[in-house]
C-alpha cells in the first residue's frame, strides 16, 4: 500500500519512516479508501452497458481503480452507472433501484441517452435524460462513450469523492434522507412530484387559443417549474 | 409434402381460389396478394399445407392515413428456400380487426401484439392481445399517422431551425408540462389507479395444488434488473418446487420508439440508427438495412463494395459469436472469467472496425449502393492475420476447454429442446432453428450480395438443444474464417460507392424487404416509400424479438436455474427486441 495521495503535504514525514508512516487527515483518510472501491452496480440499460462490459475486460481492466466488483444488488453498490437509454417504462425501477442504495451514493450518467435522451430524445417512451428524477454526478457525453472515456468518467468521479467533506456529507447530517418518489405509469409517465401542475394543465379549456396563451404567459412569467440542469 | 409446394405456384396463385379471395397488389412498386379478411384463415391454410409456405417470417402494418386503410402484411417462406410470398389484408382504420394467425403460425404471436399496442389494430382470436412493448394503460396506438409524440416538432426531418434567431429552442419549453409527457384532458394523476397486470398474471397456466407435499405455486419476477437477462428484460415465472411450470416475458423496457423515429428520418438518416438496433451487430444491421432501399432504388453494388460488406458482415458474426459464447458461459455460473477469454478477440475486431469506419461499434459504414469509405492494404493485412492465426488458436482454446467439458455437457444436453417442427412454426431464425436441424440459413436459402459465389456450409445441429446451440454457432465461426479467406484472396479493386455520395437520395414509391442472415437470424427491414425523402413505413424483423417467442414453449418443465442458460443461447439483444 502507497501512502501516495494519502499524506498531507504539510506534515513532514522522515526520508527514512515515509515507508511506513503516513501523516494525515480523517476527511483524506475516509475519502482515499473509499475512492479505491467504489463498486459499481451491474445494472446495464443498452448499447453502453457493452461498452461498460468492454471496460471491465482485460484491455481495460476496471480491476485497477478497484471498481471490478460489479454488485447485481443496489444494496452493495456504490455508484450506479446509468448506461444507455432510460425509458419511461424503466425508470420507476431505476428510482426504486436508487433508492434501495445505500448511502454514500453516486450516479454516473453514461453516454448521450442518459445525459439527455439523445439520439432518442424525440421518441415518446424515452426519458431525456436521467437527471429529470435522481441526481447525476457525473455525465459521460459519447454515443456511446469509448471505455477510456467511461475510466475518464470514473476518475472524475474519484475527483469528486476527494473533495467530499466528513462534516458536511448530506449522510451523516440528522435523520435519514428523504427517498425519491417513485414515478407512476399512468396514460404518460406521471412524476408524482408534479402531480398539481399536471392536474392543472389537463383541465379542460373552453377556448384551446385562450390556453395556448397562458401557458405562454406562464412561461414568461416564470411561473412553470425551472428547468432543470 | 404435396406436388404444389415442388413448382413454384405464384403466377397462379389467384386462380386457386373461389373468385373475390384474392387478388394481386398492383399498385406501382408493390407485390403481393390482397387476401380478403374473411378468407384470411382459408388463405393462410392452404399456403401452409398445400403450397409449403410453412414459415412465416414476418407479420407487419402500415398506416395509409390518406386512404384510411391498415395494410397487414404478411411474409412467408419456405424453410426449403426460395422467394417470399407476400400477401396482404386490407381493413379500414375504424374497424381495424384481422383473424389472428397464431393458430396457424404460433410465430406470430408477438408480432400481433406488438402491431395492437402501436397500430391499434385487434386481432380476433389471439389468445393473450396483451400490450408488449409500452405498458397497458398507455394513452394511444404510436404508429399510427395521426398520434403524435410529445416533443412532436414536425411530420418528417429535416425540421426548421431550431436557433431561429440565435437563441436555441428546447425541445421541453415547447411542451405544456416542460417534459417529454401527454395527458389526455381532466386528467387527474391523484386519482389514477396503476395497472396491477392482473392481466399478466391470471395468464399465467396453474397446475392442481398437490394434496400430498402440499405445495404452493409460487410466481417469482425475474427482471427487468437482473443478472441473467442481458439487459432489461424480465421474466415472470411460475413455479412448483424448482420445476417451471408456465414462464412469460415481458418486454419494452428498452422500447426507444425506433419505428416512429425512423418514419420521420430520412433514408439515410437511419443508417445510424441501425447500428442501435443490435448494438453488438452494427454491421450486419447496416447491410440489411442498405439492401432494402437498394431493392427500391435499383441500385448495383460494385464489386469491391461487395467484398468489403461481406468481410465486415462475417467479422460482426465472429464477434457476434464469440460474445454469445462467453455470456452463455456467464448464464451457467462461470461467472466473468470465461466471458474475459472468450471476448479478447472482439477487441482485435472492434479495432479494425475503428479503423474502417471511426467507430468502435456503432460503424455507420454501409451506404445506399456500397460503403463509406474504403479499405486500407493495412487494414485486409490485419484481418488476414486474425483470421489466420487469432481466431483459429481460440476456436482451438473452445474445443480443448469447452466442447468436451462434462460439466457445460450436463448443464446443456437435453435442456431447452426445440424440435425442428416446433422450431419452424414458432419462427425462430438463425442458430436455435438450424440447432434444431432446419438448414435455412439466408445466405443459402435466398442468396444476396455475393453469397452465392462463396463456399461455405450451412451448419446444422440435430436435437435442438442448449449444446447444439453452442456448437452452431462454433461451426459458425469456422465457416465464416472460411468465407473471410476466400475474400481476402479474391478482393478486387475498384470504386466502392456506386453513384456520388449524396445526403439526400431518390428512392421511388413502392415496398421492399431486405434481409440478410444476420449473427442472431433473419435480420430485415420492410421498407414502403411513397417518393418523398422519408420512409412511409419503416419496419424492422428483428431477429430475437421473434425467438423469444421460443422461450415459453422451451422453459416449460425445465428448473428454474436452467431458464437463464436457456435465455443466454437465445442469445437475446434488447435493442432489438424492444427497439
Amino acid at each position: 500500500m502507497s501512502p501516495e495521495g494519502l499524506s498531507k503535504p504539510e506534515y513532514q514525514v522522515p526520508q527514512e519512516m515515509q515507508n511506513q508512516v503516513a501523516l494525515t487527515t480523517l476527511d483524506r483518510l475516509y475519502n482515499w479508501s473509499r475512492k479505491n472501491s467504489v463498486w459499481p452496480m451491474m445494472f446495464g440499460l443498452a448499447c453502453c452497458a457493452i461498452e461498460m462490459i468492454a471496460a471491465a475486460a482485460s484491455r481495460y481492466d476496471l480491476a485497477r481503480f478497484g471498481m471490478e466488483v460489479m454488485r447485481p444488488s443496489p444494496r452493495q453498490s456504490d455508484v450506479m452507472l446509468v448506461s444507455g437509454t432510460v425509458t419511461k417504462k424503466m425508470i420507476p425501477q431505476i428510482v426504486r433501484l436508487y433508492n434501495q442504495m445505500p448511502e454514500p451514493k453516486y450516479v454516473i450518467a453514461m453516454g448521450a441517452c442518459a445525459t439527455s435522451g439523445g439520439p432518442f430524445k424525440e421518441g415518446y417512451n424515452v426519458v431525456a435524460g436521467v437527471d429529470k428524477f435522481i441526481p447525476v454526478d457525473v455525465y459521460i457525453p459519447g454515443c456511446p462513450p469509448t471505455p477510456q472515456a467511461l475510466l475518464h468518467g470514473l476518475m472524475t468521479l474519484q475527483k469528486k469523492i476527494e473533495g467530499q467533506s466528513l462534516k458536511e456529507v448530506s449522510w451523516y447530517q440528522k435523520g435519514p434522507g428523504e427517498p425519491i418518489p417513485v414515478p407512476v405509469l399512468g396514460p404518460d409517465l406521471i412524476d408524482m412530484r408534479k402531480a398539481a401542475v399536471i392536474r392543472e394543465k389537463s383541465q379542460p379549456v373552453a377556448d384551446p387559443e385562450k390556453a395556448a396563451v397562458a401557458v405562454d404567459e406562464a412561461a414568461q412569467n416564470g411561473e412553470l417549474p425551472a428547468k432543470e440542469g | 409434402m404435396t406436388e404444389a409446394t415442388l413448382v413454384n405456384p405464384l403466377e397462379t396463385l389467384v386462380e386457386h381460389f373461389p373468385s373475390g379471395w384474392v387478388k394481386k397488389d398492383d399498385r406501382p412498386g408493390y407485390s403481393g396478394f390482397i387476401v380478403e379478411r374473411e378468407h384470411l384463415l382459408d388463405f393462410a391454410r392452404a399456403m401452409r399445407d398445400d403450397f409449403g409456405f410453412d414459415y412465416l417470417s414476418m407479420v407487419t402494418a402500415s398506416d395509409y392515413l390518406a386512404e384510411g386503410i391498415f395494410d397487414v402484411v404478411y411474409y412467408a417462406y419456405k424453410t426449403i428456400g426460395g422467394p417470399a410470398l407476400v400477401f396482404k389484408v386490407q381493413v379500414p382504420r375504424e374497424d381495424a380487426v384481422v383473424p389472428s394467425l397464431v393458430a396457424l403460425y404460433p410465430g406470430a404471436d408477438f408480432q400481433e401484439r406488438e402491431l395492437w399496442d402501436l397500430m391499434g389494430i385487434r386481432f380476433e382470436g389471439h389468445p393473450d392481445l396483451r400490450r408488449i412493448l409500452m405498458w397497458e394503460g398507455f394513452e394511444g396506438h404510436p404508429l399510427r399517422k395521426d398520434w403524435k409524440e410529445p416533443f412532436y416538432e414536425e411530420d418528417v426531418k429535416p425540421f426548421k431551425s431550431r436557433w431561429p434567431e440565435g437563441k436555441p429552442i428546447h425541445a421541453d419549453d415547447r411542451n405544456p408540462f416542460n417534459d417529454n409527457v401527454q395527458y389526455p384532458t381532466g386528467f387527474d394523476p391523484e386519482r389514477w389507479v396503476p395497472e396491477a397486470e392482473t392481466l399478466l398474471y391470471s395468464g399465467l397456466q396453474q397446475t392442481a395444488h398437490n394434496e400430498e407435499f402440499k405445495t404452493d405455486e409460487l410466481i417469482v419476477n425475474m427482471g427487468p434488473q437482473h443478472p441473467s437477462t442481458h439487459g432489461v428484460f424480465r421474466m415472470v415465472v411460475s413455479l412448483q418446487g424448482e420445476k417451471i411450470v408456465d414462464l412469460k416475458p415481458v418486454m419494452g423496457y428498452l422500447h426507444r420508439n425506433h419505428e416512429k423515429i425512423g418514419e420521420r428520418n430520412t433514408f439515410l438518416q437511419n443508417m445510424p440508427f441501425t447500428d442501435r438496433l443490435d448494438y453488438t451487430t452494427s454491421m450486419s444491421n447496416n447491410f440489411a438495412y442498405a439492401l432494402a432501399v437498394e431493392k427500391l432504388m435499383g441500385l448495383q453494388v460494385p464489386e469491391r463494395a461487395e467484398y468489403i460488406r461481406v468481410i465486415m458482415a462475417e467479422l460482426t458474426r465472429i464477434m457476434n459469436h464469440f460474445f454469445a459464447t462467453g455470456f452463455l458461459l456467464n448464464d451457467l455460473g462461470v461467472y466473468f472469467t470465461a466471458s474475459l477469454y472468450a471476448i479478447e478477440e472482439r477487441e482485435l475486431i472492434l479495432d479494425i472496425f475503428e479503423e474502417v469506419s471511426g467507430s468502435r461499434m456503432m460503424c455507420n459504414y454501409f451506404r445506399f449502393g456500397g460503403v463509406v469509405r474504403d479499405v486500407s492494404d493495412e487494414v485486409l493485412k490485419k484481418i488476414h492475420n486474425l483470421i489466420y492465426d487469432r481466431i483459429p488458436r481460440k476456436l482451438d482454446q473452445f474445443d480443448a476447454y469447452l466442447t468436451n467439458n462434462e460439466i457445460l455437457r450436463t448443464r446443456c444436453e437435453g435442456v431447452g429442446v426445440l424440435t425442428a417442427d416446433q422450431a419452424i412454426a414458432l419462427s425462430t431464425a438463425g442458430p436455435i432453428l438450424r440447432a434444431s436441424g432446419v438448414p435455412y440459413d439466408v445466405r443459402r436459402a435466398d442468396p444476396y450480395s455475393i453469397y452465392d459465389r462463396l463456399d461455405f456450409d450451412v451448419v446444422t445441429g440435430i436435437h435442438g438443444d442448449i449444446y447444439d446451440r453452442y456448437l452452431v454457432r462454433v461451426g459458425e465461426i469456422k465457416e465464416s474464417i472460411k468465407i473471410i479467406k476466400q475474400l481476402l484472396r479474391d478482393i478486387p479493386g475498384g470504386p466502392i460507392l456506386a453513384g456520388k455520395p449524396a445526403y439526400q437520395v431518390r428512392v421511388p414509391a413502392g415496398e421492399s424487404y431486405g434481409r440478410v442472415e444476420g449473427p442472431k437470424g433473419e435480420m430485415g427491414f420492410y421498407i414502403v416509400s411513397s417518393g418523398k425523402p422519408n420512409p412511409e413505413r419503416y419496419h424492422v424483423r428483428a431477429p430475437t424479438f421473434i425467438n423469444l417467442t421460443s422461450l415459453a414453449p422451451m422453459s416449460r418443465g425445465e428448473k428454474v436455474a436452467d431458464v437463464v442458460v436457456i435465455l443466454g443461447a437465445i442469445d437475446i439483444v434488447l435493442g432489438e427486441v424492444d427497439r
